[in-house]
């Protein structure tokens, strides 16, 4: 008989990744601000001070930038640093030392020096936090070559990235959901890995496939539970990595289903979407679209703080529905 | 290069500068070697590029070689240091050889960065060198994580970090002397003021007079060294590396010095006397230096002249080397981004 799988939130695989990680690597540390005593804003490193004392589990002052830096310092002097950003939106002060520094060194000299480090994101809106608190800057970053972005969307997953993160020799960008940290899942107990650059197929379909990222997989299931009601099959595939990119199974997926769907709560212009509308494009699936391309993303604008506003500023469920729908009636 | 031997006790030594008993005349006289190569190195470099034979950029420290040698003389192999855009010396003082940096300067496999970073980005690992630096304060920080790191593993390296007087207004600088300073770390700042952030001088850039007054805001001394005397240099940093071996925290040291070149190969002079440029001309530290080995008998005119010899037939052969070295494949114009082996 197998006992039942435990579940654990979001928040709690994340910290359960962190620890594991420490216990069984002397080099690994975690720095943030209040991440100490207080337990990060968002309670991720909870009591992680009390278990690891001050020396792993290190608060640092308000100082994004000089706080990358050291990470970057430590993580070429042979530390394994995890950084942890209050919010993914304080990471454009750190972005000289993220994007001149993390990603390039390995590059710049020559392939003789790794930069093991981690830096963790909450990002996303849907917490009334307003422009300056609730951005989703993913595609930034998986704009830099040097640098790899993963984006769990589970609590299974968010473990088992981060776990592949501290593994990597190069520097990782993980992109957490605030909204996700309370949702529950099954998460093991052993130090189980997930793959970076593999994305998961949530949903098999067969009439058209979603590509969603983070908290948008799970507004794409409900929406295909929703379509499959009226007979339409649409697969789900969870991203997971942003670079790199898991180009295989997107391609495999879209010459099957025949039409595709991009839902991403960043900034649509210019972002996730677009490169793997491109992709499609470029590649042998082009040949089996039966429809245009439709891309989901969040619209032109900053998140506003009115909730209607705010709800109004990324994909929803409802529009989901809508617009695969019509992508798969061929209404587009 | 090594360690500071202990003082020999003499009297005729008795009014030297603690600098000539600290360390041993072989030292010594290996200190001018090196700042010997720098001067070359960074001539032979101005001279292939006007040659046409290398392109790109490059920020000459002529005038500067007594900081970047005076600080690097008390350090250990496993010290690390972070260096700048204009680091030649840096790397020289912590080891480097010039036929590598003449390599990546010509772009070739044989180079440090296997010709992928040029001028502003060599490093050698291998010295303990963590790189220069193209961003302006980008290194403060990255030297103070190495120490950090150090820290943790419990050993008694220190990181050390050049840096220019204009990257003591970049915000990186004040965030990593901050924590530097409330942690403790074993890192020593050694700030190389040139006087101008490429046209704009510290007058009209820096509240306060000196970049030693910065160290006040954050709890380390702050030290100012002539950077044009190697002895001043050596001593104040050597002081600095001991209290940061002992777990005494950082110290800055403001080693005030003069680019006798432009700022990079734009530069035309335009915010500066000709009058001032010769003034500092007069105060060349390898000149000082010479006449002070000869002065306190630790080296000959002879041997002097020697090493100065050896430097330019080092530096000759490094062109010879780096301009018969490999050209990287453009099938590799990617290698190195990510660690093999990983997904990437």
């Amino acid at each position: 008989m197998n006992a039942p799988l435990r579940e654990l939130t979001y928040a709690q695989a994340i910290q359960e990744a962190l620890a594991t990680a420490m216990e069984a690597d002397k080099r690994v540390f975690i720095m943030g601000e209040d991440i100490g005593v207080y337990g990060g804003a968002f309670q991720v490193t909870g009591d992680l001070v009390h278990r690891f004392g001050e020396d792993r589990v290190m608060d640092t002052p308000i100082s994004e930038l000089g706080a990358a830096g050291i990470a970057v310092g430590a993580a070429l002097a042979g530390s394994r640093p995890i950084l942890e950003f209050q919010f993914s939106d304080f990471a454009t002060l750190a972005m000289e030392q993220i994007v001149n520094q993390a990603a390039k060194m390995r590059f710049m000299l020559g392939g003789k020096v790794s930069v093991p480090l981690v830096m963790r994101l909450p990002s996303g809106s849907g917490t009334g936090a307003a422009a300056q608190h609730s951005q989703s800057l993913e595609a930034w970053l998986a704009h830099v070559p040097g640098l790899k972005v993963v984006q769990p969307s589970t609590p299974h997953d968010a473990k088992g990235l981060l776990l592949a993160a501290i593994d990597d020799p190069d520097p990782v960008m993980v992109f957490e959901h605030k909204l996700l940290y309370k949702m529950k899942g099954e998460v093991p107990e052993d130090a189980y890995r997930v793959p970076i650059g593999k994305a998961a197929v949530r949903r098999e379909g067969r009439h058209a496939t979603i590509v969603a990222t983070s908290i948008m997989v799970h507004r794409a299931l409900e929406a295909a539970e929703v379509l499959a009601g009226e007979g339409i099959e649409v697969e789900v595939i969870d991203l997971r990595t942003l670079r790199p990119l898991d180009t295989a199974t997107i391609i495999e997926s879209v010459k099957k289903t025949t039409r595709l769907a991009c839902v991403y709560e960043g900034v649509k212009t210019l972002g996730i979407g677009a490169e793997i509308s491109a992709l499609i494009a470029e590649s042998e699936a082009f040949d089996y679209l039966d429809a245009p391309i439709l891309r989901l993303g969040g619209v032109d604008s900053p998140i506003p703080y009115n909730p209607v506003l705010e709800k109004a500023a990324v994909p929803q469920t409802p529009g989901i529905i809508e617009q695969v729908r019509n992508l798969v009636k061929g209404r587009i | 290069m090594a360690k500071p031997v202990a003082a020999a006790k003499s009297e005729a030594a008795s009014n030297q500068r603690p600098f000539y008993k600290q360390f041993t005349p072989e030292q010594l006289k290996e200190a001018l070697r090196r700042m010997c190569l720098i001067r070359r190195f960074e001539e032979g470099a101005e001279e292939a590029y006007m040659r046409g034979l290398i392109h790109g950029t490059m920020h000459l420290s002529i005038g500067q070689e007594a900081s970047a040698v005076g600080a690097t003389m008390a350090l250990r192999k496993t010290d690390y240091i972070t260096s700048t855009h204009r680091g030649h010396g840096h790397c020289i003082g912590k080891g480097a050889d010039p036929k590598l940096m003449f390599a990546e300067f010509f772009g070739k496999e044989e180079g440090y960065c296997r010709g992928r970073g040029g001028s502003m980005h060599i490093a050698d690992v291998e010295s303990g060198n963590l790189g220069a630096n193209g961003i302006v304060a980008g290194g403060i920080p990255i030297a103070v994580g190495a120490a950090l790191a150090i820290k943790q593993q419990k050993r008694d390296d220190v990181a050390l970090c050049f840096f220019g007087d204009g990257a003591t207004n970049e915000g990186a600088f004040h965030e990593a002397l901050n924590m530097a300073s409330i942690w403790k770390l074993p890192v020593v700042f050694v700030c190389e003021n040139n006087k101008y952030g490429m046209s704009v001088s510290t007058e009209r850039s820096m509240a306060v007079a000196n970049v030693a007054d910065r160290a006040s805001a954050y709890n380390m001394p702050g030290v100012i060294a002539d950077g044009n005397r190697i002895e001043d240099v050596a001593e104040a940093v050597t002081t600095a590396i001991a209290r940061a071996r002992e777990g005494q925290g950082p110290t800055l040291v403001e080693c005030k010095t003069y680019r006798t070149r432009g700022h990079s190969r734009s530069d035309r002079n335009r915010y500066r006397t000709k009058e001032e440029i010769e003034e500092w001309k007069l105060r060349d530290p390898i000149g000082h230096f010479e006449t002070e080995l000869v002065a306190n008998g630790i080296a000959t005119a002879d041997e002097i002249a020697a090493i100065s010899a050896a430097a330019d037939a080092e530096i000759a052969a490094g062109i010879d080397f780096a301009r018969n070295g490999t050209d990287p494949s453009p099938n590799d114009v990617t290698r190195g981004v990510y660690t093999p082996g990983n997904p990437s």
